[in-house]
């Protein structure tokens, strides 16, 4: 079976003014990606414009997190895993010999399916980024602390347990304080793995005002199940399906009016 | 039909809950038990040394004069000691192998740090006598003495026997080792796959991921592996007794001879021929039991603390 590249809509091609030159867009160019010699991403050619949210929908197992691992490279932590083609961080390979991992991590936040904060206090949970990269003194740290927190929708919630360890906290401002830990980096980029799938209804609406706040900073991808959520969330929408980005387009028009007949399937639930 | 098969099973309930009932009260009742014959027999010496067994640093078979503060002396510092030169080495290793091995030597290596818990105490005395001693009288102390210019200090001051406190706790931290390392090792190689991501993904290098994500997530962990070394190094007795010297004297010279409460026994029992010779080294076994028992508490408070801090 061979699945034609995706069609990109006109809004690929000419990203909207705003977003043009603001920092935080992402392109990937022919991405191959594989573990061992098995390949869990076909040339996957895709825009991501800056300070937008895009949702990568599709049925599991389909290589949605693998791509979204490979924009800051976590996956290369995992032995035996190769890949090829580009995927570019403001044009710059994020492969490229002259790119630090270290560097592009701060300039790309992640946000896990499970929530995973260090076994510590709020505060050092937040300032954890900060601290390894120099912040150095007390009140600058404070101050990335609140900023953070209060981004990310917590610090009214947590304004008086910042000494307090941060399992204390209910699964929903966990997450949110992931999200707070990610921001105190101040990055272009967050990428969220499914984030609310674990969350309760209330916690899930809490995360999603939060991402429309931030979209107009940072660049925005989550992956998710819930294709509610994506149309909520989401400005334009990316269709994966066995390892091939299948459409990516605006939301809306991808859930009204979907090009390819197997995004209309998955959409509609005939399958995945 | 049915109601049989219930009756059954719930009397086979009741036996197996007697059974594993008793199996559990039969540790603290054993427990009891050794200790309750060690402080009996011991009791003619505590009764008529008193506090004085503990303090009086005189051990004088002949005499009948038995003090056995070198010997409390002497197994906690050579322990203490021990787990000083055991544990940088045994994260050491623990670390490299959860950490930076590559796959296909984790398995040597880490087989063959286990393999040494496997060798006998007394082939550990035999290598410290021909092959230790020699390289610490004449290497390693003139070394610390003479390059460093350390023997004017109490602690590496005297003459360099071989036969020596520093010589038994070098033996003990290379056999404890091999168990402070595997606790650390695997407590390590547990840290949930999300801590280490969740440093990576701030922009941690891995050094900075191993030190603020992983050690510390695996911290009590690892502290119970140094106490279970810590306990393991004050109850040894053969290859320290091949080692230590066993001179009943106060010295804070890491150099000077020493003996512990182990190794008294070992060597003073076959031969104890008065009642108050045979209690005080009951009496010794009394310590040992008690200091062991005390260690391991404040261990176990220790790794509470810890737990109960990292919550
Ligand atoms: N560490 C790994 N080693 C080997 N294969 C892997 C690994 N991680 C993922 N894969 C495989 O790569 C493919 C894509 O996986 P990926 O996790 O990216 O899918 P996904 O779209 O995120 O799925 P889900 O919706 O279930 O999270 C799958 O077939 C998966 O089995
Ligand atoms: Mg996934």
């Amino acid at each position: 079976m061979t699945v034609p590249a995706p069609r990109l809509s006109t809004a690929d091609r000419t990203p909207s003014q705003d977003t043009v030159g603001a920092l935080g867009s992402i392109e990937a160019a022919d991405y191959s990606f594989w573990y061992g010699a098995k390949q869990a991403l076909h040339q996957v050619s895709l825009q991501i414009p800056a300070r937008s949210v895009t949702a990568f929908i599709g049925p599991s197992g389909c290589g949605k997190s693998t791509f979204l691992r490979s924009i800051n490279r976590m996956n290369a932590l995992i032995p035996d895993t190769r890949h090829e083609g580009a995927i570019r961080l403001d044009g710059e390979d994020v492969n490229g010999t002259s790119m630090d991992v270290v560097q592009l991590r701060q300039r790309i936040g992640m946000v896990f399916q499970r929530w995973n904060p260090f076994p510590r206090s709020v505060y050092d949970n937040v300032a954890y980024g900060p601290r390894i990269n120099g912040t150095g003194s007390r009140q600058e740290l404070d101050a990335a602390v609140e900023s953070s927190l209060r981004r990310a929708a917590l610090w009214d919630e947590v304004k008086d347990r910042l000494r307090d360890s941060a399992l204390g906290l209910s699964g929903g401002q966990q997450q949110r304080l992931c999200i707070a830990r990610a921001l105190a980096n101040q990055p272009e980029v967050l990428l969220l793995d499914e984030p609310c799938s674990a969350l309760d209804p209330i916690a899930t609406q809490k995360i999603e005002e939060l991402l429309y706040e931030l979209k107009s900073e940072i660049t925005i991808v989550i992956v998710t199940h819930n294709l509610q959520q994506a149309a909520r969330v989401s400005d334009r929408t990316a269709f994966f399906y066995m390892g091939r980005l299948i459409e990516v387009d605006a939301t809306q028009s991808m859930f009204t009016s979907p090009r390819e007949e197997r995004t209309e399937a998955y959409i509609t639930g005939r399958f995945g | 039909m049915g109601s049989t098969s219930i009756e059954g099973a719930s009397s086979a309930d009741r036996w197996y809950r007697i059974i594993t009932t008793a199996c559990a009260l039969s540790i603290p009742l054993l427990l009891g038990f050794i200790a309750l014959q060690v402080f009996v027999g011991a009791w003619p010496a505590f009764e008529k040394f008193g506090l004085s067994f503990l303090t009086g640093s005189t051990w004088d078979v002949g005499a009948g004069e038995f003090g056995a503060a070198p010997m409390i002396y002497g197994t906690v510092v050579s322990s203490v000691l021990a787990l000083v030169l055991a544990t940088p080495l045994a994260l050491g290793v623990a670390i490299f192998l959860s950490e930076f091995a590559p796959p296909w030597l984790r398995q040597p290596v880490a087989f063959l740090v286990d393999l040494l818990a496997a060798i006998p105490s007394v082939v550990y005395g035999l290598w410290g006598i021909f092959v230790l001693l020699p390289v610490l009288r004449e290497d390693v102390m003139p070394f610390l003495a003479t390059t460093l210019g350390l023997g004017n200090t109490p602690l590496f001051s005297g003459p360099a026997y071989g036969n020596s406190m520093l010589a038994a706790s070098v033996i003990l931290a290379i056999m404890i080792l091999p168990y402070i390392s595997a606790v650390a090792r695997e407590v390590l190689m547990a840290v949930p796959r999300a801590q280490r991501e969740a440093a990576l993904a701030l922009g941690a290098t891995r050094w900075e991921m191993i030190r603020d994500a992983v050690v510390p997530y695996a911290r009590s962990g690892i502290i119970g592996g140094i106490i279970l070394g810590l306990g393991r190094a004050l109850g040894e007795t053969m290859a320290v007794t091949m080692l230590i010297g066993n001179r009943a004297e106060l010295s804070a010279s890491l150099f000077a001879p020493g003996y512990t409460l182990a190794s008294v026994i070992a060597n003073e029992f076959a031969e104890a021929s008065t009642e108050f010779h045979t209690a005080a080294l009951m009496a010794c076994g009394a310590v040992l039991l008690v200091v062991t028992l005390m260690v391991n508490m404040i261990a176990r408070w220790l790794v509470g603390r810890v737990a109960r801090e990292g919550r």
